[in-house]
This record gives C-alpha cells, structure tokens and sequence, in this order.
C-alpha cells in the first residue's frame, strides 16, 4: 500500500495486508500523535488495510511557545 | 471496531481509550460538542447572547472551535494574524479565508484580520532578528497584544482561542518542570477580564485532545493546514507532548489526569495570598504609548514596535 507521511512530505510503500496499528508500529509512530485515513475516511486501529489501500498517516501536534 | 453509542452498531471511526469508547462519524461529533458545552458551562465561559471573537491560525484546533461555536448556534466572530511567515502565512490565510467564505459566512459571522508587516513594518522573523528574541516568543506577544486589542475595541465580551488538553497539560508539565507559580495561576480554561483594557479569555477545548480534534476536522471535512509552522520546529512544547504522548499510549487518561486534577486543586485549594484577579489589579497599569494593561510604563508590544522602527530608520 502506498502511505503518505508528513513533516517532511514523503511516500512509502509498505507490504499489506496489515492492520492499523501494525503499520504504525513498523513506521515507530505513536497512534496517539497520529490519525490514519484510507482514502478521506479515518479508520480505527484495529482496520485491517490492504494492499490496494491509499493511506494518509497525518501528525496531529502542533506548537510553538504559547 | 464498532460505535459503543449506535444501537445499529455502525462501524467507528475512532477509537478512545481513555473513554473506554469508540464512535461513529456522528457519534464522534455529538461527542465533541458536548464536551465543549460540558467546559463552556463548568467553567462560566459564556452565555448564548454573548459576541465571541475566536482566534484563528488556519490550524485544525481554531478552526474546528469556530466550526463548534458556530454549528452550538453562538455568535462566533474570527480574527486571523498574519505573522508573514511566506509561504507558511500564505497557505493558512488562505485556509482561513476559504472556511470563513465557505461555512463561516452562511451563519452570519465575519473575519477579521491583522497582517504584521502592515503595522511593524516587517514579518515576525525579521522582528526577531531586529529584537534579539525567539521568534515564538516575539509571536506571542503580538498574538495577544493584537487579539486582545481586537477583542476589546470591537466590544466582543469574551475571546475563544484553540488550546487543547495537549497544549494544556504540556504547558502544565513544562511549568511544574521548573516551578513557574505564577504561571500556573493563569493556566485555567477562563481568564476574567480582571482589569479595564483586558478582554476576558477562555479555552473551550480544553477537555479535548489534539488527536480528537484533528479527527473532528477530518470528520467534518475542515481543511486546515497540516503543515508545522516552521519557527515552531524542535520546541519544548513538542517535546513535552511528545513525552505525554508515549506516557498516554502506556496509560490512557493520564493527560486528563494530569491537568484535570490540576484544576480541580485549583478550585478546592483556597488560594494562600491573593486571586490573579486582585494581583492583576495591584500591578498593572495602562501603557503610557498604547493604553492596554502592563505591568511596566510602556508596555513590551510598544517597546518592540519601538524598537522595530529605530532598526528601520536609524536616523529618525
């Protein structure tokens, strides 16, 4: 499946089927930091993605000083 | 995983561990909102007559809280700063303007917005450089300086800014962390208008975790800006929350544990000397430039516009 990674923007393609916290274990990201969406749709971890999946993992911290 | 709320048992889009929970789309939603008409009310933030000016970046956090106020029916108005960060301030600007066109307009709310360069003379970096000081730090003071401007010469009666229970609970750590009390005392999610010249300020999305309201814009198909603003790379906030975030994943609840357990000393433990608002009225007094509340003569915005155009025109 191909995934969308941010800061930096970049592609990876990671070898499916796989569930959602799977694949963010093999990336070492935390679920809590992050969301996950197939398409335009956000999943669950416990969704099991597929090969033909295009799929976003989109950080959600943000933050400077105040 | 399924919605733990839908008698149908419609398939979730989110899983919350530290609600024991999972929601559909429209769970998720009627979840949201009522956790900020669950802080507006614990914390007296305001009442449904009340002009709201909300503090918009572009980001997910403000632009989902002007989405919240507006779709619970309040009167919800929108400043926006543009700090002159190039292509960064001219993506989230756009953002906002498309939000504010978009969804915005059709309840009647308008937009508002301040451009830096206008008044200063330069973008928020070259200030920094002019002035010698952090650039997130420079962008806080002219934050607050010009919302809290808007807000009390527009005449709205409260001003809405995004912070999170993230940027909550990392502030808390950082200030515990070095033990900043009187930090700590302006950490609650309502801030009165202690003295003449400041506008009272609240943070309704203080019981919601940046991950549930990014998921909230995504839901609702809100287009923020996902980039990082670029000052904000390698900060100490990220770092705590970084740190909060593993602990969280091992134990789920412990952010809200932390801050809510915060606040709820805050409220049962009398204060030892005086409120903030009693000190606030003890120690500031309108700048002799401008007329907001500083604590010195001349308040810091002034002394950094100041500043700004002795650097720009040194012989005048």
């Amino acid at each position: 499946m191909l995934v969308q990674l941010s800061h930096p923007h970049r592609q990876v393609e990671i070898k499916g089927p796989k569930r959602t916290k799977e694949l963010l274990r093999e990336l070492n990201l935390v679920m809590e930091a992050h969301l996950v969406i197939r398409g335009d749709e956000l999943v669950t971890e416990d969704e099991m993605l597929a090969d033909a999946d295009q799929i976003e993992i989109r950080p959600v911290i943000s933050g400077g000083s105040g | 995983m399924n919605c733990s709320k839908c008698p149908t048992s419609t398939r979730a889009v989110i899983g919350l561990p530290r609600h024991n929970a999972a929601f559909c789309k429209a769970c998720f939603t009627t979840f949201v909102h009522e956790q900020v008409a669950r802080a507006i009310k614990a914390f007296k933030m305001f009442a449904p007559e009340d002009r709201i000016l909300v503090a918009v970046s572009g980001g997910k956090d403000s632009l989902a809280l002007w989405h919240i106020l507006l779709a619970l029916g309040y009167r919800a108005d929108a400043l926006y700063v543009n700090l002159g960060i190039g292509a960064y301030s001219e993506e989230s600007h756009r953002k906002v303007r498309h939000y504010a066109d978009t969804v915005a307009a059709s309840h009647g709310a308008k937009l508002l917005v301040h451009v830096v360069e206008q008044e200063a003379g330069a973008g928020i970096r070259e200030l920094a450089t002019i002035l010698h000081r952090p650039t997130c730090s420079t962008c806080g003071t002219i934050k607050r300086y010009q919302f809290n401007r808007a807000a009390v010469e527009q005449e709205y009666d409260v001003m809405a800014t995004g912070h999170n229970l993230d940027d909550e609970a990392a502030r808390l750590l950082g200030n515990v962390l070095h033990w900043q009390n009187d930090y700590l005392d302006k950490q609650s999610p309502t801030l009165p208008a202690s003295v003449e010249g400041f506008a009272k300020k609240v943070k309704p999305l203080c019981r919601l975790s940046e991950r549930e309201i990014a998921a909230y814009a995504v839901v609702n198909r809100i287009d923020y800006i996902v980039e990082e603003c670029p000052m904000a790379k390698g900060s100490k906030m990220i770092l705590y929350k970084e740190v909060l975030n593993r602990l969280e994943t091992e134990s789920p609840g412990t952010k809200q544990r932390f801050y809510w357990g915060f606040l709820d000393k805050q409220t049962t433990v009398a204060p030892a000397t005086e409120s903030m608002a009693e000190k606030d009225q003890r120690t500031l007094a309108p700048c002799t430039t401008c007329g907001q509340p500083t604590t010195a003569g001349t308040c810091s915005y002034c002394k950094m516009m100041a500043k700004a155009k002795t650097a720009a025109h040194p012989r005048a």
